[in-house]
């Protein structure tokens, strides 16, 4: 019964992955540049492992958004990971409290060469609202090697997966750990 | 009118609502406490303040919820020596909230059983109290930070136990936390949180604020939840400072509370789908979520309607056809969660996974005062939209849910039955939003002023104070995450059950860290 009810349901539904032919457009071409991009530089994918250091968790809810149907990133061999010992990429939310610094530091060791850091959110690039206080270093960056900021409160999936784009494309960053 | 709970007087914080207040000796909390419990409620938050720039001493103040509303308790301390007489033998919710009071003022619960810090890891060191006045607000980083101290984990000895540590980091996209498992086998024997990994110095960034920026700090407590902050941190100003709030603009603010509990609600039923290897019910319910974040973000600038509440109404507003647009996507939604619904019903391994799974039985969340959501799972029939509604629920006859069996299976019942209620709530107020401002003018009484707000957020009551100082900016804001009082249960939740249960159990609580945290 319910495998009869799932595929009619998976039937009606139909494939809700964008591009689609209603879809807005600009949407839609950037992600078909990112499929192309990520393909030519990578080859086959990148794999990232998501570090939140103090988020609001505002940044997360993004993140899951973009693992949704709409996105189809890992169509475009963008995987998320449990281990930074599988990654490519650490993306970073929130300002670093002082209560994640050494966790953050260890994860970043723990990502084979070569790799990228992708901080997202406001605080995650310039500490936001919270800033650098008794509990927090603030941004990414002052803790880690930062290769691309993504800024927005929370920045929107379509923003994120640009930002991994321009980490990736830009080069691999060599002799940091 | 003030009310009387045995010889304590209530004071109404205002005329007909259901905040009261009261100021008590500390040698009286425990039998004020005990009296709460005899009627069958529960206490909801306790924090401190530094009110020595006032002339005063240390304070310690308690949120009760009780069958007159909540009951704000404030009790001077000692100069010398604050402390107060331990609460957690009485409520044991308030074990980590004493705790943390400790940490951030150096104001101790005498006789406590666990004196273990927990927001302070070792930032900074065990004679600095971060809330307290003289405590510099932007205190430089100290280096070389201290290593990790050791935190005395409670250990499980005998034959065959043995230990999982997991986190801070977790395996999955989720917030850092620490987990220590005992377990036999793959049965979980106990389990240990320890949290305060995101404690990013909250409310002290709040000290100094002008009014309208507080809001978006409090917005930002626990994203998940901006609107029920935002909305309960504004409520607290305007009663602090007298503002009357347009009608139109607390209708509206409902409306954002409804859409931001759709929005959680159909995101967790999509993980706990996903959780039990359904990843159809995932992609669908991911699907219906990212439909409902485009038309927020459409609507009203913002996929989580960040930023839409200011102290005095709401930035924003909906016209005639945005109106149209999202009641029609209601009723769509509505439409095809029932399908979703049937399916989940029908689908015998998913039903197998959710019912018996991490189980709270009524008789244990009512001791250990399980709230909100994860409460009303296990029979604790509280939600402020009900039996103390503000404006405009006074108006909309919410309906409560209710289940009683108190597992994972039951939290999603609850879950589905709130879908409905509030995309019901959603087309009621849209159909009758009053016409009129969005906005009042928010001017502080002279001399500094208090004030506190309580909104049933998604996850369940959320509570924010205030303290206005006599310069018009924040003196004292502590915003409370009903997650402070869930945590424990969540240790309770998996006892017997295996370790791979573990992530769905956990989910089925979707409990913030950010917001406990601070």
């Amino acid at each position: 019964m319910a495998t009869f009810l799932i595929l009619q349901q998976i039937l009606k539904t139909g494939i809700v992955s964008e591009p689609a032919p209603e879809a807005n457009p600009a949407l839609r071409t950037r992600e078909q540049a990112l499929h192309a991009d990520i393909l030519k530089v990578f080859g086959q994918a990148v794999a990232i492992r998501h570090v939140d250091t103090g988020s609001c968790n505002g940044c997360e809810l993004e993140i899951h958004a973009l693992s949704g149907p709409h996105y189809n990133i890992e169509g475009m061999g963008v995987k998320f990971v449990a281990s930074p010992r599988h990654a490519d990429l650490l993306l970073v939310t929130g300002p670093v409290t002082r209560n994640m610094e050494i966790a953050l530091k260890r994860a970043f060791e723990a990502v084979p060469e070569p790799k990228w850091v992708v901080a997202m959110g406001d605080c995650g690039c310039t500490g936001g609202m919270f800033g650098e206080n008794y509990a927090t270093c603030g941004k990414v960056s002052s803790v880690i090697p930062v290769d691309v900021e993504v800024p927005g409160c929370p920045p929107t999936p379509v923003a994120l997966l640009q930002g991994i784009l321009a980490a990736v494309s830009g080069g691999r960053q060599a002799g940091v750990g | 009118m003030p009310k009387h709970l045995d010889d304590i007087a209530l004071t109404p914080q205002t005329e007909g609502g259901f905040v009261w207040r009261s100021r008590l000796e500390p040698g009286r909390l425990p039998a004020f406490a005990r009296t709460i419990q005899d009627e069958g409620g529960q206490l909801l938050a306790l924090w401190g303040s530094d009110d020595r720039h006032l002339g005063r001493n240390f304070t310690v103040h308690v949120a009760f919820l009780s069958s007159v509303g909540l009951i704000w308790t404030t009790s001077e301390l000692d100069g010398e020596q604050p402390a107060y007489p331990d609460l957690a033998h009485i409520f044991p919710q308030a074990d980590r909230m004493q705790r943390a009071a400790f940490d951030l003022l150096g104001i101790r619960a005498l006789d406590a059983v666990d004196n273990r810090a927990w927001l302070r890891h070792s930032a900074w060191t065990e004679d600095e109290f971060p809330l307290r006045k003289d405590f510099p607000a932007h205190a430089a980083r100290r280096s070389p930070r201290p290593e990790t101290e050791p935190y005395p984990f409670i250990r499980v000895e005998g034959e065959g136990v043995h230990e999982i540590a997991v986190g801070p980091i977790h395996a999955a996209t989720i917030e850092p936390g620490h987990f220590r498992f005992s377990v036999i086998g793959d049965r979980i024997l106990r389990l240990e949180e320890r949290l305060g990994y995101t404690h990013k110095g909250t409310e002290k960034c709040f000290e100094g604020l002008d009014l309208a920026t507080g809001a978006k700090l409090a917005g930002r407590v626990s994203g998940d939840s901006h609107t029920a902050f935002a909305w309960a941190y504004c409520m607290a100003v305007e009663t602090a400072t007298a503002c009357s709030v347009p009608e139109r603009a607390t209708w509206l603010r409902a409306l954002f509370l409804e859409m931001e509990r759709v929005a959680n609600h159909l995101g967790d039923l999509g993980f706990l789908g996903n959780d039990v290897a359904l990843t159809f019910g995932f992609v669908q319910f991911w699907r219906l979520k990212e439909d409902w974040m485009r038309m927020s973000a459409r609507l009203f600038g913002h996929r989580y309607l960040f930023d839409m509440i200011l102290p005095g109404g709401v930035a924003t507003d909906i016209d005639a056809r945005g109106k149209a647009e999202l009641d029609a996507l209601c009723e769509r939604i509505a439409g095809e969660v029932q399908t979703l619904r049937h399916i989940y019903d029908e689908h015998t391994g998913l039903q197998d996974r959710f019912a018996n799974t991490g189980i709270v039985a009524p008789d244990m969340a009512a001791r250990l005062g399980l709230t909100g959501l994860a409460g009303r799972a296990s029979s604790q029939a509280w939600d402020a939209r009900v039996q103390f509604p503000c404006a405009p629920y006074d108006r909309l006859d919410v309906n409560m849910a209710l289940q009683k069996s108190g597992d994972v299976l039951a939290r999603a019942e609850v879950r589905f039955t709130e879908v409905f209620e509030s995309l019901r709530l959603i087309r009621q107020l849209l159909e009758r939003l009053p016409t009129g401002a969005l906005r009042a003018p928010c001017t502080q009484a002279a001399g500094g002023c208090e004030g506190l707000g309580w909104v049933e957020g998604w996850r369940g009551p959320v509570i924010v104070a205030v303290r206005i100082g006599a310069d018009g900016r924040l003196d004292r804001v502590h915003p409370h995450d009903p997650s402070w009082q869930n945590w424990p249960l969540v240790e309770v939740g998996v006892l017997g059950n295996i370790v791979p249960d573990f992530p769905l159990i956990n989910k089925s609580f979707n409990l913030s860290y950010s917001g406990p945290d601070l």
